[in-house]
């Protein structure tokens, strides 16, 4: 995958390129994506993939002015429209997931494919989202990954602890990134997407985890039950982060989306 | 100098093994270990603790807000400021203050602290902090990374409905209000004197240099550890190039007098053992909500005071405490003597004196603040002769000021009441 950067109306916006096939957008969770990202990498072998960063994101311009629901819905339209596509396959993962819904609402004739995986954006107060923003870095692995142990090892890759500034580097792009996911997660990840939802015209597919510990199956099965039509899959022995933990399982259902 | 006498109202009875047991004083501290029929007298002892600040020269008596908090049972100040501005005669009420990007809308912040002012002849300090990350939040759930925008809004608002004579029309993003006419407005003019409590936010220095506001800098870690982010406020008045007052900046201290050094530990440690090691043991996921602090402000290194200390949590010891200036106690003479380093070192006018201290009785604390207000105070006074007349950061009360509960004490009779009135034919 390939770091590029192209204009929009508020920010340049930096997106990951790489493969080749039909057109597909991948909007990213709270934690980002990397150039190395091995659900990219799956589904650049039959797709044109173009996974776009939030502005605040890795190395990217951060944009003070997207504020709300709709600033980031109409935002990642205007990225979809900059990139020069048109009806791509969209994909989003986690918050992404929660934002290619909200796009397939307002504009339901233009998204005919769309994947949601462990996507937020519904609330039920039978069952409480673990809260993202007061868990301790330490407290991550076990809360995103089905294997814990392997999943401290991902996300402790490349990074050096032992550096002086390692501390503060991570409170900056901590305050970046986090900060502006907090504009939609914070500090309850809803923001009425349920009362939309109908709107949905795409042939979806909603992919969990099913050790999911962030945001539990229950959630998965309220999305399925929002979209008419949509598909559930389940993927087994895999946490909220199913997209490191079983990339191939997740690339083959949203390839069945034609 | 102006001291304030200041109380946080933690709850006094935290078990033991507090620490072990739970994982924060704050935010989801356990229902359980608050006990309503106990705090009747807790609220009131601490209620008559203020009001006897007053009684003995105090320049202004002191509370906060904070929420779902076990050190500080304070969620709305203001009414205890009420009480105290009845209560009390002199002293300012120094409100420190109301976290205003939390009120729907703001306007109600400006309402009632001028009914303070105005109740109180005019002797309110208002303070207008962000909050802690805590209790903006984590406890009354504002997005972290805006935060900041809707307190500058709320700040703008409230001083636009103080100081505006007709009614207006306010169209901010968070509060759109067609019809702004508050009624009734403060006494002091053109509004009651403002400070800002910071933690080290650059933006924040700015903020009330461009506004002639007081800094203040709320620590519980004192005045030795101040000393940095205290120099990086006055480097920055210098730089822009307004004078040095040091009534600009207000810093909190414990303060703990005895007749000596060693009763001073006899009759305290254990006190201010329970507010370091118990009022203080706030969950670090709590401490620092990503997006509240700026990206400039953690380029200072500028950590929250909340954040476990490099190496981990350990018990503090009095020795420990003391040397290391969190807590100023001893005798008369000690305490003297490190309050002037404290004053001159950081060049602060305004002193908040934190002089109840966690599960402090009212016997010890009446004690030790008869003391300073006797034997301390009085030398300190004196400490910025330049600045006497600087009266920009503080109240400007009404001369004349009634006394609450002046009613006669029996109702008059018809009689009386026609004498006084006359009879309608």
């Amino acid at each position: 995958m390939e770091l590029k950067t192209v204009s929009t109306h508020h920010v340049p916006v930096r997106y990951l390129e790489g493969g080749s096939g039909p057109p597909l957008v991948f909007l990213h969770g709270a934690g980002g994506v990397t150039t190395d990202d091995p659900l990219l990498a799956e589904l650049a072998k039959t797709h044109h993939v173009y996974a776009p960063l939030i502005p605040g994101y890795g190395d990217s311009e951060e944009a003070p002015e997207i504020r709300d629901m709709l600033d980031f819905t109409l935002h990642t339209w205007d990225v979809v429209a900059a990139l020069g596509l048109k009806d791509p396959v969209l994909v989003g993962h986690s918050m992404g997931g929660m934002i290619a819904a909200e796009m397939a609402a307002v504009a339901p004739n233009d998204v005919s494919r769309l994947a949601l995986i462990c996507p937020a954006g519904l609330w039920d107060d039978e069952h409480p989202i673990a809260d993202l923003f007061a868990t301790l870095p330490y407290e991550m692995p076990a809360l995103l990954f089905h294997d814990a142990a392997a999943g401290a090892a991902m996300l402790t890759a490349g990074r050096n602890v032992t550096d002086p500034n390692f501390l503060q580097t991570y409170l900056v792009t901590n305050a970046r990134q986090l900060g502006m996911a907090g504009r939609l997660l914070f500090p309850i990840p809803e923001r009425g997407l349920q009362p939309r939802m109908y709107r949905i015209k795409a042939k979806t597919v909603v992919i969990g985890g099913d050790s999911d510990r962030l945001i539990p199956p229950v959630y998965a099965h309220g999305f399925k039950k929002g979209i008419a039509g949509s598909e559930l899959v389940s993927i087994p022995e895999a946490g909220h982060m199913v997209t490191l933990e079983r990339p191939a399982l997740v690339a083959d259902a949203i390839r069945r989306l034609g | 100098m102006k001291f304030t006498w200041f109380n946080l109202m933690p709850w006094p009875y935290l078990p033991d093994d507090f620490r072990e047991k739970n994982r924060s004083v704050w935010v989801d501290i356990d229902q359980k270990l608050f006990d309503p029929a106990k705090s009747h007298e807790v609220y009131n002892t601490y209620m008559d603790l203020l009001e006897y600040a007053d009684t003995l020269g105090f320049d202004g008596v002191g509370v906060n807000e904070h929420h779902q908090n076990g050190y500080g049972i304070m969620p709305s100040p203001n009414i205890i400021a009420a009480g105290l501005a009845r209560r009390t005669k002199d002293a300012a009420i120094v409100v420190l203050g109301n976290s205003i990007a939390l009120y729907n809308p703001p306007v109600r912040v400006a309402e009632e602290f001028a009914m303070l002012d105005c109740i109180s002849g005019g002797r309110l300090v208002a303070g207008f902090p962000v909050g802690t990350s805590m209790d903006t939040n984590y406890c009354y759930g504002q997005i972290p990374s805006l935060t900041r925008e809707k307190y500058n809004e709320a700040h703008d608002l409230i001083i636009k409905a103080w100081t505006t004579r007709e009614p207006f029309a306010f169209n901010g993003r968070y509060n759109k209000l067609r019809h702004v006419n508050i009624w009734p407005r403060p006494i002091q003019e053109p509004r009651p004197p403002v400070h800002i409590p910071g933690g080290g936010s650059v933006e924040t220095y700015d903020f009330c240099i461009d506004n002639t506001y007081s800094y203040s800098y709320l620590s519980f870690s004192g005045y030795l550890r101040a000393q940095a982010l205290m120099n990086g406020y006055w480097k920055r008045v210098e730089e822009r190039g307004v004078d040095k007052s040091p009534y600009r900046a207000g810093f909190a201290q414990t303060i703990l007098v005895a007749d000596t050094d060693e009763e001073a530990e006899r009759l305290y440690s254990e006190h201010v053992s329970y507010f370091y090691n118990r009022c203080l043991h706030v969950y670090p996921g709590f401490a620092d909500a990503p997006g509240y602090r700026t990206i400039k402000t953690i380029q200072t290194g500028a950590l929250s005071q909340y954040a476990p200390p490099t190496g981990g949590y350990t018990q503090l010891t009095w020795k420990e405490l003391t040397e290391q200036g969190h807590v100023i106690a001893g005798s008369p003479e000690t305490v003297r003597q490190r309050m002037e380093d404290l004053i001159k070192g950081l060049n602060v006018g305004n002193i908040f004196c934190l002089m109840h201290v966690g599960n402090m009785p009212a016997d010890k604390c009446m004690y030790s603040t008869k003391l300073f207000a006797e034997k301390v105070m009085p030398k300190l006074r004196n400490m910025f002769p330049d600045w006497e007349d600087d009266n920009r950061f503080w109240t400007q009360p009404l001369k004349t000021r009634v006394t609450s509960g002046s009613l006669p004490k029996q109702a008059p009779t018809s009689a009386e009441l026609a004498a006084t009135y006359g009879v309608e034919a």
